[in-house]
């Protein structure tokens, strides 16, 4: 095969520049060989929502020919490459064009690599990412998560560090000389070529084989036929609310004026179960239920109606439906009672709630030391979009700088 | 690689449809562009805002409140000598048809560019063709882009052609929403000299609106006069072919690229049984099926139309006459249409009636909404179109392909 596919999913419009900056440098690079290339993003994916998984693709050839047989299409029928820029993705993607959702490798081809930008280690992101039939690889470029290409950020080098490090784990692609005068050409010279030739020389590959990670079935849903659809564009509404976590209430529940402070039934609102959007979500809220003093904020002001009012008047954030933006965090007036953590730290969904129900000490003690990582990482302004640690795009990263050695 | 055969000046640019024709806007020193934005189309005002802002382009860059004035305004700066560029998509072009209509009636070559969207409803962003194609009877002249580089080429073109006074027609430049207007690919970009040389002032002569040339332009009439003014537009559109040819062939020596033909381009028809048509970006999975059917010794052959209007009737006649049989793929619908079939479909069928031979003739309709045309729907048709040859008739004339039952 002379043709070579790559993608770079990345966190919609936050990374839509670092993306398009490693796509648009593969086809440059390839050119210097004397292939042919195209690079284009997911259509369905803009106009990009903030934090949504998008794609954009990279695609050579030997010939315009062959390349032909790729273009006019939304997504590459599979890929040799797949990078993954944020590396709470392993765990998933939705796109907000609806597809149900897609595990971070569902492209990448037998014997191919999914580079990921990462602080996690290869095994801990291995149990996010869902199995394959075929075996794989995984490559780690040690780095957080970058927005290096939103205008208010720093240039971290994420862009050139993933291609020297594609260069390594891909060479029928480009070879790494090719790869550099690309840069160049692009004015990226000096200290970032530098940073492309180390990430090269550093990148390992990680064989993961056939079977190995999360065993999840990821939820898919039914396109229907055109004789199925209802006529004139209609879209039934779904049936009513039934309670919290699927509790019999009948007929006399009243939603809107049965006390949800206090009420011994709770509420948990209907929601669409194919459409639930919590891939866009790179941190998730950690809540303290023993400090909170219901005061109905976090429901209120929730913008995707997450929470769920639980029988004894709590609100427990639905994890399949909270898409981390963190909105929760900033309303509620109590320090501490819901603070916004790293969601690589987590892995699975599960309610807190049940977990505080079930067991208060050791709820606290995780809740806790949640909170603890989270804070140090706030120190290394591990992550800082949304609403979450404002102003922090100045700050430097010490630790990076040990993780990928000096570039000088 | 092709850039052997081109001229050294050009420089290489990895740029979508819509950039290619932002710096078309450029090169061809547009006066007047007016935006307002719609998707896919606004891919375009991007890159002029770009250019512009980057001091590369000097032109009035007028985002107005509305397509609808959108157009107006262009349609006056035409009126005036300036040249001009502007676009829509989907129902953001219906909503400005008022003006477009005029503008084709005042004889004013206003350039626009059409990123081809389905109309609502439903919203949707992918591509259809009913919206560019509500011009087709109107005066406008209506072609269909393949590729970005032909994005570029056909915009420096329209000024040429849309501006000679043989014609002073408005020209649409039809690009698919999605697989062109936002698909990077390896253009070639020429230089300004070439592109000076190529094409000429606007020069309106004596129709400018000026106060040195006192005018009334759009007067209303009656039944007295309307009939001859038609017929004036109607001369003009006959007259475009003659001034398409004559501008594609010295293009082509400028610039080194172009098809055989202006209006539509043919693939390994030569000596093919069945035929493929259709226009746009669809072209890519049909040359790729055609080459692989072709490798399996089937005689499959396609023809893209580019020009919709003129439509070329004797080329495509021409090319159509020697096969057994037509498939007329169609990115367009046309309810209760005769046969039920695709716009094009009934175009070409209408131009192949006065053959001695006429093919067998079968209506596609495919990729509405900007659903993918792949490859083995294109092999699954040509599989449909062998039947008929096989039967001697046609049991399904028109057929709906990738739509879910």
């Amino acid at each position: 095969m002379s043709t070579v596919a790559v993608e770079v999913v990345y966190r919609g419009i936050f990374q839509k520049t670092l993306a398009r900056n490693i796509v648009r440098t593969i086809v440059f690079a390839a050119r210097k060989e004397g292939k042919i290339g195209t690079a284009f993003g997911r259509y369905g994916d803009s106009p990009e929502r903030n934090g949504i998984p998008a794609k954009q693709f990279a695609i050579v050839s030997d010939s315009p020919e062959e390349l032909e047989e790729n273009l006019a299409v939304y997504e590459a029928g599979e890929v040799d490459v797949t990078i993954n820029v944020d590396d709470t993705m392993c765990k998933g993607i939705e796109s907000w064009a609806w597809y149900g959702l897609q595990p971070i490798n569902a492209l990448t081809k037998p014997g191919g690599t999914l580079i990921v930008t990462s602080r996690q280690e290869a095994d801990a992101l291995i149990e996010d990412i869902h199995q394959k039939d075929s075996a794989y690889n995984l490559s780690i470029v040690p780095a957080t998560t970058s927005f290096s290409g939103l205008w208010v950020y720093k240039d971290d080098h994420t862009d050139v560090r993933i291609l020297g490090a594609l260069a390594k784990v891909c060479p029928e692609l480009v070879g790494l000389d090719s790869m550099l005068a690309a840069l160049e050409d692009q004015d990226w010279g000096g200290l970032k070529l530098t940073s492309a030739r180390n990430s090269f020389d550093r990148t390992t590959q990680r064989p993961v084989e056939p079977g190995e990670g999360n065993d999840d079935t990821p939820f898919t849903f039914e396109l229907l036929g055109w004789r199925a659809m209802e006529d004139g564009l209609v879209i039934r509404g779904i049936e009513g609310a039934t309670g919290f976590r699927g509790s019999a209430l009948g007929d006399s529940y009243d939603p809107i004026n049965s006390p949800a402070d206090g009420g011994e039934q709770g509420y948990e609102p209907t929601r669409n179960s194919v459409f639930k959007k919590f891939s866009t979500r790179s941190m998730r809220p950690v809540i303290n239920f023993e400090t909170c003093i219901k005061c109905t904020l976090c429901w209120l002001q929730c913008p995707d109606t997450c929470f769920d009012v639980t029988p004894d008047g709590l609100y427990d954030a639905n994890m399949d439906a909270c898409c981390g933006c963190a909105v929760c965090e900033a309303v509620c007036p109590v320090p501490d009672c819901i603070t916004m953590v790293n969601e690589a730290e987590f892995n699975d969904n599960n309610s807190q709630w049940e977990h505080w129900t079930r067991d208060k000490d050791g709820y606290q003690k995780w809740m806790t030391e949640l909170i603890e990582v989270q804070k140090a990482h706030d120190a290394d302004s591990e992550r800082s979009h949304g609403y979450h640690s404002p102003g922090k795009y100045e700050a430097e990263s010490e630790s990076e700088v040990a993780l990928t050695g000096d570039d000088d | 690689m092709a850039t052997e055969t081109l001229p050294q000046t050009e420089r290489e640019e990895l740029i979508s449809g819509s950039e290619a024709i932002a710096i078309a806007c450029s090169l061809a020193d547009v006066d007047v562009i007016t935006a307002y934005p719609i998707r896919p189309y606004d891919t375009v005002m991007q890159y002029v805002s770009k250019l512009k802002a980057d001091g590369a382009f000097d032109c009035d860059f007028i985002v107005a409140e509305s397509e609808h004035s959108q157009f107006e305004i262009v349609k006056h700066a035409s009126a005036v000598g300036a040249r001009t560029f502007c676009g829509s998509s989907g129902v953001g072009w219906f909503y400005a048809f008022e003006a477009i209509t005029v503008t084709a009636g005042l004889r004013l070559p206003v350039v626009a560019m059409v990123g081809n969207r389905a109309l609502d409803d439903p919203g949707a962003f992918g591509v259809e063709h009913n919206d560019a194609m509500a011009v087709r009877d109107l005066g406008w002249m209506l072609y269909w882009v393949g590729t970005a580089q032909e994005a570029l080429d056909i915009a420096l073109l329209s000024w040429r052609i849309a501006e000679d006074p043989r014609v002073f027609l408005p020209m649409a430049i039809s690009c698919d929403g999605s697989f062109l207007t936002h698909s990077q690919a390896i253009v070639n970009v020429p230089t300004q000299e070439m592109v000076d040389q190529f094409l000429p002032q606007y020069d309106r002569g004596r129709l400018q609106l000026h106060p040195d040339n006192p005018i009334t332009v759009a007067p209303q009439v009656n039944e007295d006069w309307l009939m001859e003014i038609r017929r004036q537009t109607d001369d003009a559109m006959r007259r475009s072919s003659d001034v398409i040819r004559e501008a594609y062939e010295e293009f082509k020596q400028l610039f080194g690229r172009g098809d055989d033909s202006p209006f539509i381009e043919e693939y390994m028809t030569e000596d093919a049984d069945i035929v493929l048509v259709g226009m746009g970006t669809l072209a890519m999975p049909v040359r790729v099926a055609v080459r692989r059917m072709r490798e399996q010794g089937k005689k499959v052959g396609f023809v893209r139309v580019k020009f919709f209007r003129p439509f070329a009737t004797d080329e495509i006649r021409e090319a159509l006459s020697h096969c057994k049989a037509v498939g007329v793929i169609d990115r367009d619908y046309s309810y209760g249409s005769p046969s039920y079939g695709g716009v094009l479909f009934n175009e070409i069928r209408s131009a192949l009636y006065t053959l001695d031979n006429r093919p067998l003739m079968q209506s596609f309709i495919a990729g509405l909404g900007g659903r993918e045309v792949l490859v083995r729907d294109v092999e699954e048709m040509t599989a449909m179109v062998q039947d008929s040859i096989d039967s001697g008739q046609v049991k399904e004339e028109n057929t709906w392909i990738g739509v879910r039952e």
